[in-house]
């Protein structure tokens, strides 16, 4: 019985590959991934498949690349890695697609890699926090412009904003969720405390399904840091947030790596508490001049995402989703094929123009300079979101080239 | 058919199914087959404390995740064969099936779901705190460079194994189902009190079944990191794997060897293709309601009606 | 770290205030599954149904969440009622309710969470209330209303049951029913209209219990699940059938987690709380104050 039921299950599987071959004038260029578009990340996901789609429209106005019209073939990954393996397996041997990108996050980019790297491919990846450093993968890029050591360089500019304040602190915090990311990004952080000679003062995670914040917070107040470094995700950077304004946390600054306050949900809803925290951006309206063009894909994106339900801003990863596009669109045309290792060695060569200004890959894949914002909210009255496209609710502190203020310490007075 | 001979005939089937995926060049279906042999496994192992004791467990996930960690473990400390890590991991598995057992199947059916449940969290907790084995950054599982037996691709060879561990999964549950151990549970099924006074061993009984079962479920997960390259807390400890080794032998037929895994091909398969065609928050929806449906209409499962199909022949 | 004692003195309000919750929480259970003995698995379902209610109306209209589910509570009466009619007759009538009822809640569990994910997405919603972001200050001690608000309402809901049960008929015939349910039959009330009443009631307060959730913290979802556990393992630690029984379990809860959190790591928390449900079972399955 068994037998015969893997033998229908193969004949399924082949005409399922069958029914997959086009035939066409020149065959179009088929690029293939996995996005977050149900679970968790789901709001991101849908994010970067619209930019990554406002790219493919743009791409295939002018004629598309090397004469061939751009198609996507991509699968909801549901933001659980047991998912992948099947679909970048089925999108190479099955779809047959010319070229593969990532999904969006470390969970759904490990797990494709050793398929990848089997089959030698160029992989360009979206928002994985120092995935590389275990696979030492050449062909591997990220567009996410941590720094060639993520893990060290994602909080560099919290820290480099920290030693300014004065009096120098001597002490120091560091709290996160029990998850992959901000583990990572803890990890960095008590580097750089150890590379600084701070003491480090408090050093624990909570779980990702906390109710109540306030014992964390008032735990962490006991030990007087003279700052705070918070590395978490979007229900818990809301939380942690809520908790602090709550208990009057006094320190002399607080924030470093919280994901979520990028977009435009937790932006609203959490309005005029974000005052005078420090936290990482990908763009601000203060730095537009910066970004040339920036600002008429942010117009594209802001039109279709309203319609769709999704982050209405775009501020995070919209921006790096067209550029990971636009670099794989002027690596195949210099190359002039779709050669993988003429693909990836042009990418570790070249320095590529794209809407979020140069970019430029290190050895291993990450980006040569570090370029995420370090900013402090300002300034923010109300919870709507119009006044964030408008400057002056952010000031950014580092890196230098972009600054546009100087931190106001210590954190509590700041909210004034 | 003795056991005996059933055992041969499905190692002999194994191994023919294991040569004939060699004719398949086409990666994806060891990927997909993958999934749905790890459903056989965790279904049949499920249900023989489920379907052949009566006694509900909630915390298959715990089960599965501590197979796949200890896989995690062993790697990191010093990259045993893979025998060894599949040994390993089954033999703890079971060990935590013996303890919960212990700990509560004296008390009422409910008892046990709902510790189950419990000990599920607090393994989670555990493992999340867990820095050896990476806590809740996860884990990095890199496949070997060179693959034994002289498969191409190391996926060939998980596929092997998980087609060679349904084999065994099989034969061990219709063993019980066979022996009198399985009379015995059967009884504690029907009327624990009512066996209890004819002289069934009841919580012997029962203890045995839980660590068998449990031992299968975290066999079932021994080879997860492996497939993944990377795994952590939230992803081995998923829900998806509680709800599927309940709802899968309740679709197939809980009473017999066969239903788990015909509701296991069965559903497995339906979820895999629809995780490359409609939306995947419909999958879930899909397991709840065929769930809900069979449990109120037809509490048999496929195999019951197969069964009155044939009682109505004669 | 030193304990100071605002740090003890505020752990202690935080388990307090927790604890109030947690027995909102846990109450519908007691009766379902203490008293019924109905293992509704799919209790939290119905919690995160009121959070969503209570979270539409007031992101429409404004209104207070704890008010608008108090007035939708008879809705989740009746939803409880028919539950119960589909309960009783695919599987306690039949005999069949161990196995097969726990996997039809579990069901009903799974479905709801997918309904509401296909409906609302994932994202963390939360509600705007008059005191979400007012803390009373005593001294060192904080009372954040966000918690004050929903134990006050949670405590009057609870010893609202728990009078209703003493002192009501229809009360003392639930906990008749739950003791010995052919003699009730002989002095001539139907039991199972008892039962449907009371199922119908642990919905009702499930629904008012989503509506603290909310205003307390952001939901989506799928953290019912994680309040699976904590029901049970309150009612269990608590005694089963025992409405102060589950106040005192849930007041266990709430300190254990609190100081956990503050003490030790907020971590191990859902450890604890579980560990702690596991050693009840294990050595006094009657829990504190159980029969």
């Amino acid at each position: 019985m068994k037998l015969i039921r893997a033998i229908a299950g193969m004949l399924g599987v082949m005409l399922l590959a069958a029914s997959g071959v086009t035939l066409a004038q020149q065959p179009p260029l088929r690029i293939g991934f996995g996005m977050s578009l149900t679970g968790p990340l789901a709001g991101n996901g849908k994010a970067a498949l619209i930019s990554m789609e406002i790219w493919r429209d743009d791409v295939n106005a002018k004629g598309g690349i090397l004469g061939r019209k751009v198609e996507f073939v991509h699968y909801d990954d549901q933001t659980s890695p047991a998912t992948v393996p099947g679909i970048y397996t089925k999108l190479l041997d099955v779809d047959k697609v010319d070229l593969i990108v990532s999904g969006y996050g470390t969970n759904v980019i490990a797990p494709a890699m050793p398929i990848v790297m089997q089959r030698n491919l160029c992989f360009m990846t979206l928002f994985g926090l120092n995935v590389n450093s275990k696979f030492g993968y050449d062909r591997y890029f990220q567009i996410m412009p941590a720094g060639p050591e993520p893990s060290m360089d994602w909080s560099q500019g919290y820290f480099n904003v920290a030693m300014t304040l004065s009096p120098k602190p001597k002490t120091v915090a560091l709290v996160g969720a029990d998850a992959e990311y901000p583990a990572m990004a803890l990890e960095g952080a008590r580097a750089h405390a150890k590379r600084l000679g701070l003491k480090v003062v408090y050093d624990k995670t909570y779980p990702p399904n906390t109710v109540d914040f306030s014992p964390i917070v008032r735990a962490i107040q006991a030990t007087n840091p003279d700052f705070v470094y918070l590395a978490s995700y979007p229900p818990d950077s809301a939380g942690m947030v809520r908790a602090v304004n709550e208990v009057g946390l006094k320190t002399g600054m607080f924030g470093g790596g919280l994901v979520g306050t990028q977009f435009a949900a937790l932006k609203t809803q959490l309005g005029p508490l974000l005052n005078g925290m420090v936290n990482y951006e990908a763009y601000a309206p203060d730095v537009s001049k910066k970004f040339p063009f920036l600002e008429q894909f942010l117009a594209k994106y802001q039109a279709r995402a309203v319609k769709e339900g999704v982050d209405p801003l775009g501020f995070y990863l919209p921006p790096y989703a067209y550029a990971m596009m636009q670099v794989l669109e002027q690596t195949i045309k210099a190359v002039g094929s779709l050669d993988q290792a003429k693909l990836a060695a042009h990418m570790h060569k070249a320095e590529f123009d794209t809407y979020v200004g140069k970019v430029r890959f290190a050895k291993n894949g990450e980006w040569a300079m570090p370029r995420m914002l370090t900013v402090q909210y300002q300034g923010i009255a109300g919870n709507d979101a119009e006044q964030w496209k408008q400057p002056g609710h952010v000031t950014v502190l580092y890196p230098i080239d972009y600054r546009t203020g100087m931190v106001k310490a210590p954190y509590y007075g700041s909210k004034k | 058919m003795s056991n005996r001979a059933f055992a041969l005939v499905a190692f002999v089937i194994a191994l023919a199914i294991v040569a004939a995926s060699q004719l398949v060049h086409n990666e994806y279906f060891f990927s997909a087959a993958y999934t749905v042999l790890q459903f056989v496994i965790l279904a049949t192992a499920w249900n023989i404390l489920g379907g052949y004791t009566g006694y509900v467990n909630f915390g298959s996930a715990a089960f599965f995740a501590v197979g796949a960690y200890s896989t995690v473990f062993l790697y990191k400390a010093f990259q045993p064969p893979l025998i060894v890590m599949i040994l390993t991991g089954t033999l703890v598995a079971g060990m935590l099936g013996l303890g919960l057992g212990y700990l509560t199947l004296r008390l009422r059916g409910v008892f046990f779901a709902i510790a189950s449940l419990a000990m599920a969290v607090v393994l989670f907790t555990f493992v999340v705190n867990w820095d050896y084995v990476g806590g809740a950054r996860g884990a990095y599982i890199l496949q070997p460079r060179e693959v034994p037996f002289g498969f191409p691709r190391y996926i060939h060879l998980l596929y092997a194994a998980m087609v060679l561990m349904a084999a065994f999964a099989l034969v061990v549950a219709r063993a019980i189902e066979t022996s009198t151990l399985g009379r015995g549970l059967a009884a504690i099924r029907d009327d624990e009190l009512a066996a209890e006074c004819s002289g069934v061993p009841t919580l012997r009984l029962k203890i045995f079944s839980a660590a068998v079962s449990g031992a299968l479920m975290g066999m079932a997960g021994t080879t997860f990191p492996y497939y993944l390259s990377y795994i952590e807390p939230s992803s081995a400890f998923g829900l998806s794997y509680a709800v599927n080794s309940i709802a899968m032998p309740l679709i197939g037929g809980m009473l017999s060897w066969p239903g788990p895994l015909i509701g296991a091909v069965l559903l497995g398969t339906i979820q895999q293709l629809v995780q490359v065609t409609v939306s995947s928050a419909w999958n879930l929806l899909i397991v709840g309601v065929l769930l809900v449906a069979f449990v109120t209409l037809a509490p048999n499962g496929i195999m019951g009606w197969v069964d009155a199909w044939r009682r109505r022949k004669h | 770290m030193e304990i100071s004692t605002a740090l003890l003195g505020n752990a202690i309000i935080a388990g307090l205030l927790l604890g109030g919750f947690y027995a909102a929480v846990s109450v519908g259970i007691s009766i379902s599954f203490g008293m019924l003995d109905v293992v509704n698995i799919a209790h939290p379902a119905f919690i995160l149904l009121g959070s969503y209610i209570a979270y539409i109306v007031n992101d429409t209209m404004g209104f207070d969440p704890i008010v608008v589910s108090v007035a939708v509570s008879p809705l989740f009466f009746m939803l409880g009622m028919a539950l119960y009619r589909v309960y009783y007759l695919c599987f306690e009538k039949r005999g069949q309710e161990s196995l097969r009822g726990l996997a039809f809640f579990f069901g009903v569990l799974f479905i709801t969470e997918v309904t509401l994910v296909l409906i609302f997405g994932v994202d963390y919603r939360m509600v705007q209330t008059a005191y979400s972001e007012t803390t009373l200050r005593l001294g060192v001690l904080d009372f954040p209303l966000r918690l004050v608000v929903p134990f006050l309402v949670s405590l009057a809901m609870v010893v609202g049951v728990q009078l209703f049960l003493t002192h009501t008929f229809f009360g003392r015939a639930v906990l008749a029913v739950a003791q010995d349910q052919l003699a009730l039959r002989l002095m001539g009330i139907n039991p199972y209209k008892v039962k449907e009443r009371a199922f119908a009631l642990s919905i009702a307060t499930a629904g008012v219990a989503g509506a603290f959730l909310i205003v307390i913290q952001p939901v989506q979802p799928s953290i019912g699940r994680d309040f699976i556990g904590l029901a049970f393992a309150v009612c269990v630690l608590g005694g089963m059938g025992s409405v102060w029984g589950t106040l005192l379990g849930a007041f266990v809860l709430g300190f254990a987690e609190s100081f956990t959190a503050t003490f030790f790591g907020p971590s191990w928390a859902p450890a604890v709380s579980f560990g702690l449900l596991l050693a009840t079972l294990a050595f006094r399955p009657s829990g504190l104050l159980g029969r």
